[in-house]
């Protein structure tokens, strides 16, 4: 196997598995930041609870997050020296940049916010939750600027054979940064708000915990509605305009547009194959792909036919993966729409259908960012940096092909080991729920006087 | 006036000495830990770094994210080149970073057993690495004219830069246990302060023995130093700070003696960065192929950005975690947050 291939594995590997926790810290750190001010502003010993409780379960993810991101940020030099030497003049600085304003602060406040609850005033405690959350939110802006510059480089000159800044403000602030960034987060917090949900769901369900249960449910159903609606429109929405403006064939890809139309139609489900490119059992409606990306009913969408055949993405994958985006999106915003009604209406609490809905819905909006992940990167195959470096160039031309299957073999494993240690702790946690806290301590007592 | 790639290599110097100095004693206390036997004083010990490890690793990360900000060729040759060693680092470093969170959580004394094995293993192996990868620089790569690494994984295991590994992995151990020494009461307090005055005997030794050695393998390295006032200056200073350290032990004055081998480590890299600059990465292939900071950089307007960056944002980091650790100050003491 070419090393090129096992080096691009490894990286979906790696990031795909980096990427299962920080939405979930994202998201959490903010209804922490929530519940806890509202147990703080209130003096509501319930609120309080639950974020304590939920705050536990941050630290959880968060170490996780931060044990598979500290692979990633050593893993461009490791696996694409050649990616590295091309675009390091531009790429390096948000990867440093987030190190000095985000990692810092996310990671000095959260021991705070864990470590600290009996020793600081309970105004500092939240804010050092506030500063995690603040900290991990920054640092997505930072490492999402750096992705976005490979998708849509600009503030750069090719010069000695690499990219070099011509404009910072350009760099940081390409065309596809905002949009990025803003869905991207939005997704995170969407990842909390189930989270949150899913895991009052099964107090509910089980009778436990009914108090802390039903204030987070409040909380997360009200939160998760309106970042779930804002995900599609506007900030799906803008990105897929700004995909359709400035990497037409990645579009092309994700919206399964073979031929150049005007008036071209959406498709809402199809069967790809790509030899014949072509969908199977396609259900469209007309003329509204033009409107969507361009406003106009009757604009014309390139299709795949209008590009050079060596620099089309892989279609399958990306077809699938964008569509599976967009129907969990809708899913997402049904379910949370009935629940609301539900605690309106006031049968949320025995309503175990949706209940169970919601329990089983956690890992949902995880799973939406995995594959909208997978649709943009997939979708700019086969450059590395669009238009500028192709994949195929950008591997380091020391690592040999057993070098990186033996890493890919030992990451494996350990991921595996992690993400089954992750989940059964999770399960521990929430089964034992808010209140063992307390037990816990004296027990922990005990053992300082034993 | 200093240019900036100057500046950069500076700076980039700085983040690496934070981290030392810094995720240094987490990393001794981890080793520590693995040969202590009470639950109650592997808590103390968990608990005296807990709250402030992850903030000390952010400075590996940043510092990982300077250089390839500022010497991309460095960034890419060298961890290419150093490939395994840096899996394994890797491996470490998430064995560390997740032992302490599950560690707590299943109250199962084999449960606890094997977390306090992987977090002992995540402590020790990232010294150890470190040193031999620094050994590996200071003795020179082998680098081609086009600036790529030739050599293997096994030739990085050279006898040099395992002493540099070892000498690396005593002097964290100090570190580490007079950090402890602080942070602990009663006989851990004790044991630690005793491990602290043998690993300095250890580490002097070896100091010694590496200096001897260094000489031997790079000569290079030490051309024309004497006259450079820099290495005077650095040199007095670690060589007081050295015998200051026993001295501060005697007395019990801790943070003396914490400031003392923070000084000992700082300094040391100091030397090692005087005596290597201009260069990055010597090559052993032949030393005009060196990496250099000007060879190896990126663009003025990188750098000065990037400058500005630096300004704005580390001052701050300096200011709230120094806040955080004074939170954290004194004894451990056991209670409802710890874990
Ligand atoms: C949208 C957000 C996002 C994305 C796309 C990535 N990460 Fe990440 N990363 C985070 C959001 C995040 C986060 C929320 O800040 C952390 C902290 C805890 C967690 O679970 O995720 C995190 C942790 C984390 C850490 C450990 C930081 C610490 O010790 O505090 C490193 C070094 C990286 N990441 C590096 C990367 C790199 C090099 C990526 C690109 C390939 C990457 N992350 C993708
Ligand atoms: C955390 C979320 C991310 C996920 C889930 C993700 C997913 C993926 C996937 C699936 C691939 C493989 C594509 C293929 O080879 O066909 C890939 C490749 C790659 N991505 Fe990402 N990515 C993420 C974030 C990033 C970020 C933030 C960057 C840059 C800062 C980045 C840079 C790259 C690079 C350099 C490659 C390797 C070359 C390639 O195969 O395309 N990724 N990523
Ligand atoms: C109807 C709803 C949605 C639309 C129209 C939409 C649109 C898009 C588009 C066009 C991309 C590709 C960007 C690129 O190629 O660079 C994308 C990526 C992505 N989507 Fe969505 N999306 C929707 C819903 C969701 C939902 C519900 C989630 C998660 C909860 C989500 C998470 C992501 C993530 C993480 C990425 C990858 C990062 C990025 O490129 O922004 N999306 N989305």
């Amino acid at each position: 196997m070419d090393a090129v291939f096992l080096a691009r594995v490894q990286f979906a590997m790696t990031a795909g598995f980096h990427f299962l926790f920080p939405p979930v810290s994202i998201g959490l750190a903010w209804l922490v930041v929530i519940l806890e001010g509202m147990g703080w502003r209130k003096n509501n010993l319930v609120y309080q609870k639950a974020g304590k409780f939920f705050g536990k379960l941050l630290a959880l993810t968060f170490a996780v997050g931060v044990a598979t991101g500290i692979v990633m940020e050593f893993q461009f030099g490791t696996n694409w020296s050649e990616y590295s030497k091309f675009v390091g003049d531009i790429f390096g600085a948000p990867l440093a940049a987030e190190g000095v304003f985000a990692f810092f602060l996310e990671s000095g406040f959260l021991g705070l916010y864990l470590f600290g609850r009996n020793r600081v005033s309970k105004g500092v405690h939240w804010f050092s939750a506030l500063m995690v959350a603040f900290g991990s939110t920054l640092s997505a802006f930072w490492i999402i600027v750096a992705n976005s510059w490979q998708q849509t480089p600009s503030g750069y000159i090719i010069n000695n054979n690499r990219a070099e800044l011509s404009s910072f403000y350009d760099a940081v602030f390409n065309p596809s940064t905002l949009p990025r960034y803003f869905h991207t987060v939005d997704a995170a917090l969407m990842c909390g708000a189930f989270f949150v949900a899913g895991i009052s769901a099964y107090y509910l369900l089980n009778k436990k915990h009914l108090d802390e249960a039903r204030a987070s449910m409040k909380v997360a159903v009200i939160f998760g509605l309106i970042v779930s609606l804002l995900e599609v429109f506007p900030f799906g929405h803008t990105h897929a305009q700004q995909v359709a403006r400035t990497q037409p064939e990645k579009f092309a890809a994700i919206e399964g547009l073979y031929t150049t139309q005007q008036g071209a139609p959406v498709v809402l489900f199809a069967i790809p194959s790509s030899k014949p490119p072509e969908l199977k059992a396609s259900l469209e409606v007309p003329k509204v792909l033009s409107w969507l990306a361009f406003g106009d009913v009757n604009a014309s969408v390139k299709g795949l036919n209008d590009f050079p055949k060596d620099e089309i993405p892989p279609l399958e994958l990306t077809f699938i993966s964008f569509h599976t985006m967009v129907a969990l999106g809708m899913f997402f915003i049904l379910v949370l729409l009935w629940a609301l009604y539900a605690i309106y209406r006031k049968t949320l609490w025995q309503n175990r259908p949706l209940l169970k809905i919601l329990l089983w819905s956690i890992p949902l909006p995880v799973i939406a960012c995995q594959v909208g992940w997978m649709a943009a990167e997939v979708g700019r195959q086969p450059w590395i940096v669009y238009r500028l470096l192709k994949t195929q160039m950008a591997a380091s031309v020391t690592v040999g092909a057993g070098e990186i299957l033996f890493s890919i073999i030992l990451f494996g494993l350990i991921y595996l080991a992690l993400l089954c240690l992750y989940i059964f702790l999770l399960v521990k946690e929430v089964k034992n729920g808010p209140e063992h806290d307390l037990v816990n301590h004296t027990e922990k007592n005990n053992l300082v006087e034993a | 006036m200093m240019d900036l790639n100057t500046i950069w290599f500076v700076l980039v110097g700085v983040l690496i000495t934070g981290y030392a100095v810094l995720d240094g004693f987490d990393f001794g206390v981890g080793i520590l830990h693995l040969f202590t036997e009470n639950e109650r004083e592997k808590r103390v010990s968990l608990n005296a770094i807990g709250p402030v490890w992850d903030g000390n690793e952010v400075w590996l990360l940043t510092a990982g994210g300077a250089l390839f900000a500022a010497f991309p060729v460095v960034y890419a040759t060298v961890f290419s080149g150093f490939y395994i060693a840096l899996m394994l680092l890797l491996l470490a470093l998430i064995m560390r970073a997740v032992s302490m969170e599950f560690r707590s959580k299943v109250d199962n004394a084999k449960w606890r057993k094997m977390w306090d094995f992987a977090f002992g293993i995540g402590s020790l192996l990232p010294p150890v690495l470190f040193g031999v990868a620094i050994g590996n620089i200071l003795h020179g790569l082998p680098i081609n004219e086009k600036g790529i690494f030739t050599g293997s994984f096994l030739a990085l295991l050279n006898p040099y830069s395992i002493l540099i590994g070892v000498l690396s992995c005593v002097m964290f151990i100090m570190h580490g246990a007079i950090y402890l020494a602080m942070k602990s009461q009663n006989e851990q307090h004790d044991r630690s302060m005793s491990v602290a005055s043998k690993a300095w005997v250890a580490f002097v030794i070896l100091y010694v023995i590496s200096t001897l050695a260094s000489i031997v393998v790079s000569p290079f390295l030490f051309e024309g130093i004497l006259k450079n006032p820099l290495f005077w200056i650095l040199f007095i200073l670690m060589t007081l700070s050295i015998v200051f350290l026993p001295l501060a032990l005697k007395l019990k004055r801790l943070s003396y003696a914490f400031i003392s081998s923070s000084v000992v480590i700082a300094s040391m890299i100091g030397l090692m960065a005087v005596s290597l600059f201009p260069r990055l990465v010597p090559s052993v292939t032949d030393l005009s192929y060196s990496l250099t900071v000007y060879n190896s950089s990126s663009t003025g307007r990188t750098l000065s950005t990037m400058l500005i960056v630096a300004l704005l944002g580390m001052p701050l980091v300096i200011l709230y975690t120094a806040f955080i650790y004074r939170v954290f100050k004194g004894k451990v003491t056991i209670d409802e947050g710890s874990c």
